[in-house]
């Protein structure tokens, strides 16, 4: 963080490069709305991913602590959004009280899977996170008998946009002349959101409990040896992880209007975990470029890889699907055998993997 | 009685399964404590090669009895599984040998993830059927009509994963390759020292894994009569949940652990529907009573969440008893 450092004593500098960055922020979903309202929801799928990332990164970044089943803690916010501001109850609860209650649900669960398996080493606790994921994903799965929840694979349908007062996040509103569309509207709200969550994000690292973390991922038994309670702080890394993921969640289900249980399995975990490995683990700024970057990847392969397989081949033949995690396994393969700390290493772990040493 | 008698049989086919997949993510684990993540994809190699080569020559009407065929597509499977198991060490793991543990399992996931769309890309997303030319014949086990019975395919299930896990002991314990084995997964450097290239040891520990996964894959695919790119995963997780339950690192245990967990499986998934009928309790609110008039069989779980049952073992030996039912080391914290 020199560049931060030499930024404060420039404070003028730090000022006018902020409120550059603001409006660019400000002024991105008009120009992209200009080419396509397409982009501006790729856009907001992609500040989903960044949301899910900086979650993810709490518990593997900072914490050291491999998470497989991630996706559950979105997948538990989808829900409480959905169930709770859809038809299939007839709930109709305003955004700003199921956000914060998808939140503290999901951080719930978090706990959950945290406490029975603390005792458990980096490997072991990936499998397990990763049959926690599928446990929660077969009971949304089922869970439509003999009382029906969660509407089974059918999933859940004609959830409510956001609204605030008598502005309708599905609607559009011109103000001063400009089309503010449903999609515009949901990007500054995430845009908002990511802001908060990068200065929690920002302040958690360089607080006495990122720091914990810190020693905890480093070492563990040194870590208790320092006086670190490591037992509460693994099971603060899991839940407030996966309350960023519930919250993640909820704006999904609203941005979305449909679930169901086919958007919350495994691929999607290890998506996520791809952007955080990919990024720089522990690397905030790493994690969001790892996020932007491959949020955008599968869209870029749809407008290339299709039509130039049409023009060679007459027809497609692999899907840009199929492409796309092809690229992902390869990514994670690739970046772990020649750049391990990511694109935008944290300063920690680069030399925690430039020591090499044997840790068994 | 004859109920619980199939779901054992069921159970103990599945489970040889289960065990032979298990002995080769404990065969890895014990050697290098690493977890082979990509091993269930390599079961799903060994069925589709086998399934390809089992159509192929029983399309072309050879007239050679189906034992042969199955046989001959496991003899492709193999070799094909055993280069795969090698490339994957090669490649993703003896280069990360002295990294952090996440770095390893990271690369396993990404082949994993390769490995399963190069399958699709090769084999199509659509399941392929095993081609009918065994004829299933049930046995009936407790004498009368109606019993619980036992196929051919089940015994032939059960007799060769016995036979594998003898013919891998006898390797481990009274080979000079199985010292060499057992030394290096004691200490690597020391064996090193007395003269065993652990590269090779290593190496050939993938190899072995991978020829049971073919044959697992086989077996797997001929009991399901069906293969398909995505069935490595959960097989995969379930025999690594049944080496854990037996306790991981050692070769009886995961032959006892997949045993134990298709048994804990297919009884599970037999009885949790009746265990959890809310008919039972009619008694207790009307409002359940009326439904049961409509539906009898008004259960809160049923044999839909087979799948859970592995997940709730794993768990739950995890933290009661984290070194498995076999094992005498302590999982030890990196």
């Amino acid at each position: 963080m020199e560049s931060l450092a030499a930024l404060k004593r420039h404070p003028r500098a730090a000022w006018v490069g902020l409120l550059l960055v603001g409006i660019a922020l400000a002024a991105l979903p008009f120009a992209l709305a200009s080419i396509g309202t397409a982009w501006v929801r790729i856009t907001n799928l992609a500040l989903l991913f960044v949301l899910l990332s900086l979650g993810l990164n709490i518990v593997v970044g900072f914490a050291g602590l491999l998470d497989l089943g991630y996706i559950a803690f979105y997948a538990v916010g989808a829900y409480t959004y959905a169930l709770l501001a859809s038809p299939h109850f007839g709930l109709h609860l305003p955004f700003w009280v199921i956000l914060p209650l998808g939140a503290a649900i999901a951080c719930l669960f978090g706990v959950l899977l945290g406490a029975p398996t603390l005792k458990l080493r980096g490997d072991y606790l990936a499998i397990v996170t990763l049959g926690f994921g599928e446990i929660v994903r077969i009971f949304m799965n089922n869970l439509s008998q003999p009382v029906n929840i969660t509407n089974g694979p059918q999933g859940i349908t004609l959830i409510d946009p956001f609204r605030i007062g008598e502005m309708s996040f599905a609607r559009t509103d011109a103000v001063l002349g400009l089309a503010f569309t449903g999609p515009i509207k949901y990007y500054y709200f995430l845009v908002l959101v990511v802001l908060v969550i990068i200065v929690i994000n920002l302040r958690l690292q360089d607080s006495r409990i990122g720091r914990a973390w810190e020693a905890i991922r480093e070492d563990e038994i040194a870590a208790r040896a320092m006086g670190i309670n490591t037992r509460n702080l693994k099971l603060l890394a899991f839940a407030m992880g996966a309350s960023f993921g519930g919250v993640s969640g909820g704006i999904f289900a609203a941005t979305q209007g449909f679930i169901s249980p086919e958007s919350f399995v495994l691929v999607e975990s290890i998506m996520v975990l791809s952007m955080v490995v990919l990024g720089g683990m522990g690397n905030i700024w790493g994690v969001i470029l790892g996020a932007i970057l491959l949020s955008f990847v599968p869209e870029v392969l749809r407008y290339t890889v299709e039509p130039a397989q049409r023009a060679l081949f007459g027809r497609m033949l692999i899907e840009p699907e199929v492409i796309r995690m092809l690229l992902f396994g390869l990514a994670l393969v690739l970046m772990m055998l020649f750049r391990p700390a990511g694109i935008l290493p944290s300063a920690v772990r680069k030399r925690e993997f430039e020591r090499k040493v044997a840790r068994r | 009685m004859d109920i619980f008698l199939q779901q054992l049989i069921n159970g103990l086919t599945l489970g040889s399964v289960y065990a032979v997949v298990a002995l080769g993510y404990t065969m890895v684990y014990g050697i290098i404590q690493l977890i082979n993540f990509a091993h269930g994809e390599v079961v799903m190699i060994g069925a589709m090669v086998a399934f390809t080569v089992i159509t192929a020559i029983a399309g072309a009407n050879t007239g050679l009895p189906p034992l042969a065929i199955v046989l001959a597509g496991v003899m492709v499977a193999v070799p094909v599984c055993m280069a795969v198991g090698y490339t994957l060490e090669r490649v993703a793991y003896r280069p990360l040998r002295t990294a952090p543990r996440l770095a390893p399992l990271i690369t396993a996931i990404g082949l994993s993830i390769i490995l399963q769309h190069l399958a699709m890309i090769i084999w199509s997303r659509n399941p392929i059927p095993f081609p009918q030319i065994i004829t299933v014949v049930p046995y009936h086990v407790t004498g009368h009509d109606g019993g619980a019975t036992i196929t051919n395919v089940q015994i032939a299930i059960i007799g060769s994963s016995v036979a594998i896990m003898g013919g891998l002991l006898a390797l481990v314990y009274r080979t000079k390759l199985g010292i060499a084995m057992r030394a290096t997964s004691q200490n690597a450097v020391i064996a090193g020292l007395m003269g065993i290239n652990i590269n090779t040891v290593i190496a050939l520990t993938f190899v072995i894994g991978a020829a049971l996964a073919a044959v697992a894959g086989v077996m797997v695919g001929t009991y399901y009569g069906i293969a398909q790119y995505q069935m490595g995963f959960l097989l995969g997780l379930k025999a690594f949940s049944a080496a854990v339950l037996g306790g991981i690192g050692n070769l009886a245990g995961a032959m006892l652990g997949g045993m134990l967990l298709g048994i804990i499986e297919a009884l599970g998934a037999g009885y949790v529907g009746d265990l959890t009928n809310l008919c039972q309790l009619a008694g207790w609110s009307t409002a359940i009573a009326e439904r049961c008039v409509s539906d009898p069989n008004l259960t809160l779980f049923g044999s839909n969440y087979q799948d859970v049952f592995a997940f709730l073992v794993l768990i739950t030996v995890l933290v009661f008893r984290p070194s498995g039912l076999l094992g005498e080391r302590v999982s030890d914290r990196a």
